[in-house]
């Protein structure tokens, strides 16, 4: 019976290992066919579901430097992008029937860059706020408010994605929009949206970061005469901040595979961005709005990016993990 | 200047404290104004395809007690193993990769079992839904049992030994025991996580109009509905997303509340 549950134990421990090790591979088998195709050139590449000519494509690199050409001109076209693209497709269905070799080509620029903007945009709002909450949840609050105020921020962590990314468009995108200009759906509401979902998460990590601080050194330098400013700044903040690098490196790795709340806001346009208003498109909005129609080529390639964006999201994850997080256990 | 310093970092940070209240009360609210007003006791007697929420209820339940079902048992057992019987490196490569696993994106996660429970079978299908549910809840769970277990002092266990007991008895009943109520809520807020993800069964369960327990066809979710009647253009199904919007939301709130009131009251 011991040396049953005991191998039953370590068995369901195993599986993690399994299940990690099946991800990748599943990811990368069913990538196999789009890596086979773009090799690396997938992520410099900013088509997406182009007919191409075949010939062009393969003796011509002139070629595809004009049709990249004729595409940032649709871009440029800010308000009639949508019937500029429409445009686009309706010539390249010419083009098939007059040229009978073309090839669809996929790649993955405008997502990868979508996902890091949005995450950057969502940092850069989260991190000032996330540190004044944690600031005041473990140092500036009485014990009561203290305890409200970090319940009601686990609370707003709690609420689903989805719910973030309805209020965003309906309610929050507006104002965004009239206060920057630009589209409603863009990549600044999006990110901005993204930042108030991983506010909370980031908060509490960092206060935890914050109270390893022992008292005694916050207390001696409160004795000599300090200010809380200082005390956070000089005490609290050299002690735990490797804990708060790392739980920021953390809620990063978070913020880029995040898919409902960004999916409302971003467009979902496969276009690179020229101002922070424009839509544009990141890795887990491409595979949540095209992977019900994509199949073939398509897919393989939206799996390419699953599997783009699981090595980031695991580097991140992992070097929060071990470079800094760790450090702060030992 | 150190003291108006000390005054300016002073009021930046209650505004920070401030701004993050707001953002709650704002989203709150506005789920209960735009839930409320779209809310109606048929909605609870309908399902989607009569204007109804019924079978999305039902389902997104069903779908989160299953994975519960599988998710629960494997990650309490993998934590054991994690922090009773593993030593040295093999278990420490475990929880690290148990924690990275916790951060994974849900939607790569929804590809992985795509892949492997949706093509083979030939179209969505309520265990793809229940599969990819599980596989987000494992990691949650194997976390808080890991961490539950180690605040149980060592010498509950050598007085369990000392007595004679075997180890897995004295897992099972002291020392699973001693942590009952941190892994109950551990439990409560991975369901409550987990009953609130619309990314992993996008296109693994997908959603269905009709009421349906058969979970070998697409499957009613809540979420997914959710994301598809806010995407439409009528002003009426937004306002069933809305109310969906409104009930998704008590329900995880309510069991994440529940939960941490568990522990609370312990202390």
């Amino acid at each position: 019976m011991e040396k049953l549950f005991q191998k039953i134990s370590f068995t369901s421990a195993t599986l993690v290992l399994v299940l990690l090790l099946g991800i990748f591979t599943t990811l990368f088998l069913s990538a196999k066919p789009a890596i086979d195709e773009f090799g690396f050139n997938f992520i410099t590449d900013k088509r997406w579901n182009q007919e191409v000519p075949l010939t062009q494509t393969q003796t011509d690199s002139q070629a595809d430097a004009v049709v990249e050409e004729d595409n940032t001109q649709s871009d440029v076209d800010d308000e009639d992008d949508m019937i500029a693209d429409e445009d686009d497709m309706i010539l390249d269905e010419d083009d098939e029937d007059s040229q009978a070799a073309t090839k669809t080509v996929y790649g993955g620029l405008v997502p990868i860059v979508g996902t890091l903007l949005s995450t950057i945009i969502a940092l850069a709002f989260a991190l000032p706020v996330a540190m004044g909450i944690a600031v005041f949840l473990a140092e500036i609050a009485p014990k009561k408010i203290a305890t409200f105020v970090g319940g009601a921020i686990e609370l707003l962590a709690a609420i689903p994605s989805i719910i973030f990314g309805m209020w965003g468009l309906y309610y929050f995108a507006p104002i965004i929009a009239e206060a920057f200009g630009g589209y409603q759906v863009s990549l600044l509401t999006a990110g901005l949206v993204l930042g108030v979902m991983i506010l909370p998460f980031m908060a509490a990590v960092t206060r935890d970061s914050m109270n390893t601080t022992p008292d005694v050194l916050k207390e001696s330098a409160y004795a000599l005469g300090a200010t809380k400013f200082e005390v956070v700044k000089d005490v609290i903040f050299p002690y735990s901040k490797v804990g708060i690098i790392g739980s920021i490196i953390l809620a990063l790795g978070r913020a880029l595979g995040e898919t409902m709340a960004v999916a409302f806001l971003i467009g979902a346009v496969y276009s690179l961005p020229e101002k922070i208003t424009d839509p544009t498109i990141s890795i887990p909005v491409a595979m949540a709005v095209n992977f019900g129609e994509a199949s073939g080529l398509g897919e393989s390639a939206l799996f390419y990016l699953g599997l783009i964006l699981f090595i980031l999201s695991f580097a991140i994850i992992s070097f929060a993990k071990f470079y800094f997080l760790k450090r702060v256990k030992s | 200047m150190r003291l108006q310093l000390n005054k300016l970092f002073l009021v930046l940070s209650v505004l920070s404290a401030l701004i993050g209240l707001g953002f709650l009360a704002w989203i709150l609210i506005t789920l209960f104004v735009q839930g409320l007003s779209s809310l109606h006791f048929n909605l609870f007697l309908n399902d989607l395809v009569d204007g109804g929420l019924r079978n999305l209820i039902v389902g997104q339940l069903v779908l989160a007690f299953f994975a519960g079902a599988v998710g629960i048992p494997l990650g309490m057992v993998a934590g054991i193993y994690i922090r009773e019987y593993g030593r040295g490196k093999y278990a420490e490569l475990i929880r690290d990769l148990s924690d990275i696993m916790m951060s994974a994106p849900s939607i790569v996660i929804g590809a992985f079992v795509y892949a492997i429970a949706v093509i083979p079978f030939g179209g969505a299908n309520g265990f793809a839904g229940v599969l990819a549910l599980a596989i987000m809840m494992i990691p949650i769970i194997i976390n808080t049992t890991d961490s539950m277990l180690s605040l149980v002092p060592k010498e509950l266990r050598e007085a369990g030994i000392a007595l004679g007991a075997s180890k897995y008895r004295v897992i099972l009943d002291i020392v699973i025991k001693a942590a009952k109520v941190g892994i109950m809520t551990g439990i409560l807020l991975a369901f409550a996580r987990i009953a609130g993800e619309t990314a992993p069964l996008l296109f693994t369960s997908e959603t269905s109009n009709y009421f349906s327990l058969d979970l070998t066809q697409s499957f009613p979710s809540l979420t997914v509905s959710i994301y598809n009647l806010a995407n439409e253009p009528e002003q009426s199904s937004r306002d069933l997303a809305w109310a969906a919007s409104f009930i998704l939301t008590f329900m995880v709130l309510i069991i994440n509340l529940t939960g941490r009131f568990i522990t609370r009251n312990k202390k």
